[in-house]
């Protein structure tokens, strides 16, 4: 047999019809995550065209984007609203939904895999380009728009081109205080942020293998932001252990998901990641990171214009008023964990906010569990409701303009956290390190 | 959707490469349960925002539309007049929203973008698959054949794949044997 990579091998598996010249492959999704934002005009097509929903059991529902992170009802009449749509629309077409009330609610990239929903070999598929997440078990899940959740939601395929692939791989072991975030954010910088465009990525290598699940979900996550479709790490004992936990039974047909040895990617890039140090964005878009004690590169003028930075600027002790933790990149325990760390026995600097938002109410009650709210808190930080929160800046939760922020999440797009708002994207070491001592900060003097 | 042939019309001119879909809608405007309106909320951060009224042809530097999958990004655009956006490379999901919709992705080698200036009249041909300035250059892009068929016809996906209805049922039972 023709060798094949991970990809193909999942690809192949889910064609319904073969692409030809003149038309895209028909492929079937295995999985459909649907959220508040991107689905409603898509109900109102299926609705408009008098259409089902071809397999709810295979559509789950939850809400995260408009949501707000303090406790009651929802303030905003627009978010409220599109709440209760969703909730309508759930209702109507017998979808699995996962709501304000429920508490296996949290950001849909979270609370796939927590629910079980998220396994090794599946098309998973949602209105949010974050999808990629899923990734780390070895499915190939991307973000798609909203007619494709129409079109989802009616017939459970869609229509694509097969994307190229890329292999990256990392060899070498992450240094003390560099974390999943800093080898994404590496990434990223090195093959730009179109470098990715029209391919999926495979991660491959020791130093990928090394990772936990959730590390795996913060590398794929960010392959979006390289601007390629899908991120992908083969399946391995971590996941099966990962499932296991979570009582799925482990197939041994997964064992079989991997790049056969000989299987050719349409390109290949290796590293080596030893010699990594925490990296923080300094630009408009992911691709412009540095390592923490690294200089402003000569850039075009208009991304450091908006940030308030000059070129040859060293970022360390660059005042910082908001520091985030959270989103669907780095909202699960083993991140909140690793905050905690930094914040336990200290305290928030003066002046500064700092928010913790947890990625589901698993993880916020796993969290208080262990008593990590408490190290959060009396260090002098913000304990929320889970939700995508100052990711996106939907439901209140915003950077003032001209505030600067040290963030967890994924894009630090101009007012992407709040119109004028300036965002530094770093792991949450490096942000927890930010919020006590108010400046950019090189976490590994604190560890 | 209504078939395209050609698109005749004055070009608007964004500068930057990487254009977003953050900056093209922001997040806040993405709380309405329908697709209309959104075109007066367009670039709504920017302190010079690009009167779309001067054109229907936006012409975007590299990797236009990339971040988030946002369909609100493309709806926005044609509620404001756009009908085409021309670039050296437009990301993935912006792409495969806009010919959703109707608003034409013409990608062109960074050459001919070159050319491509504020208020010139541009003739954008979908059955011949070439974009030409007036009284100047032309240049021929690639659009994958289906979604060029959809454009020309008026007809959009999901017709084809309720189409597809047997073969998914044919397949869904070989998959649930697997």
């Amino acid at each position: 047999m023709t060798p094949r990579t991970l990809f193909e091998k999942i690809w192949d598996a889910h064609v319904v019809r073969p692409e030809t010249a003149d038309t895209p492959a028909v492929l079937f999704v295995d999985l459909h995550l649907i959220h508040e934002v991107t689905s409603p005009q898509a109900f109102a097509e299926l609705r408009a065209r008098g259409l089902k929903v071809r397999r709810p059991e295979r559509t789950v529902a939850t809400m995260d984007h408009s949501t707000p992170t303090v406790r009651g009802p929802i303030a905003d009449p627009q978010a409220a609203a599109q709440v209760r749509r969703l909730e309508e629309n759930c209702r109507e077409f017998g979808i699995e939904l996962h709501g304000m009330d429920s508490d296996r609610r949290g950001i849909v990239h979270v609370i796939g895999p927590e629910l079980g929903r998220t396994r090794p070999g599946m098309t998973i598929v949602c209105g949010d380009s974050h999808t990629s997440t899923h990734g780390a078990f070895g499915a190939l899940a991307f973000g798609i728009g909203t007619s494709e959740v129409g079109h989802v939601l009616a017939t459970q395929c869609l229509l694509q081109r097969k994307p190229k692939t890329l292999a990256i791989r990392v060899d070498g072991r992450l240094g003390p205080g560099v974390t999943a975030k800093d080898l994404i954010l590496a990434i990223i910088a090195k093959i730009g942020v179109d470098g990715g465009t029209g391919h999926v990525i495979e991660y491959l290598g020791p130093a990928v293998r090394a990772l936990s699940m959730e590390e795996r979900m913060t590398v794929c996550n960010m392959s979006i932001e390289a601007g390629a479709r899908a991120g992908l790490v083969a399946p391995d004992e971590a996941t099966f252990e990962y499932l296991a936990a979570r009582s799925v039974p482990v197939r041994e047909s997964w064992r079989s998901l991997r790049s056969d040895e000989d299987a050719r990617h349409d390109r290949e890039i290796s590293w080596d990641a030893s010699a990594l140090e925490p990296m923080i964005t300094y630009g408009t878009n992911p691709a412009m990171a540095i390592p923490i004690g690294g200089e402003v590169p000569h850039e075009d003028g208009r991304a450091l214009r908006y940030m308030g930075l000059r070129s040859g600027q060293k970022l360390l002790g660059h005042p910082v008023d908001v520091v985030f933790i959270g989103s669907c990149t780095n909202s699960r325990l083993s991140d909140l964990r690793q905050a905690a760390r930094v914040f336990k026995g200290r305290k928030v600097a003066p002046k500064i906010r700092a928010l913790v938002v947890p990625g589901s109410r698993a993880v916020k009650r796993q969290a208080e569990a262990e008593g990590l709210d408490r190290v959060f808190l009396e260090a002098g930080a913000e304990w929320r409701e889970p939700g995508c929160s100052m990711c996106i800046a939907m439901n209140g939760d915003q950077l003032q303009p001209g505030q600067v922020a040290v963030s967890t999440s994924n894009r630090n797009f101009e007012g992407r956290q709040g119109a004028g708002g300036r965002t530094f994207l770093a792991s949450p070491l490096t942000a927890a390190a930010a919020a006590v001592t108010g400046a950019i900060t090189d976490v590994r003097e604190m560890l | 959707m209504q078939p395209i042939r050609l698109i005749r019309s004055r070009c608007v001119v964004l500068a930057a490469d990487n254009v977003d879909t953050d900056q093209i809608i922001p997040a806040r405007f993405l709380k309405g349960t329908t697709r209309e309106g959104l075109g007066r909320h367009l670039f709504a951060d920017w302190a010079a925002r690009p009167p779309a009224e001067d054109g229907q042809v936006l012409v975007a530097g590299a990797n236009f539309g990339c971040g988030s999958s946002r369909e609100h990004a493309v709806w926005a655009l044609l509620d404001a007049g756009f009908r085409a956006v021309v670039s050296p490379k437009i990301a993935d999901i912006f792409r495969a929203n806009a010919l959703k919709n109707g608003l034409v992705p013409v990608v062109v080698e960074p050459e001919f973008h070159r050319l491509l200036r504020e208020g010139m009249d541009v003739s954008i041909d979908l059955e011949s698959l070439r974009i030409e300035i007036r009284g100047g250059p032309a240049a021929a892009f690639a659009l994958d054949p289906f979604a060029r068929y959809c454009l020309l016809n008026g007809v959009d996906e999901m017709g084809f794949l309720l189409a597809q209805s047997e073969r998914i049922t044919e397949y869904e039972r070989r998959a649930c044997e697997r």
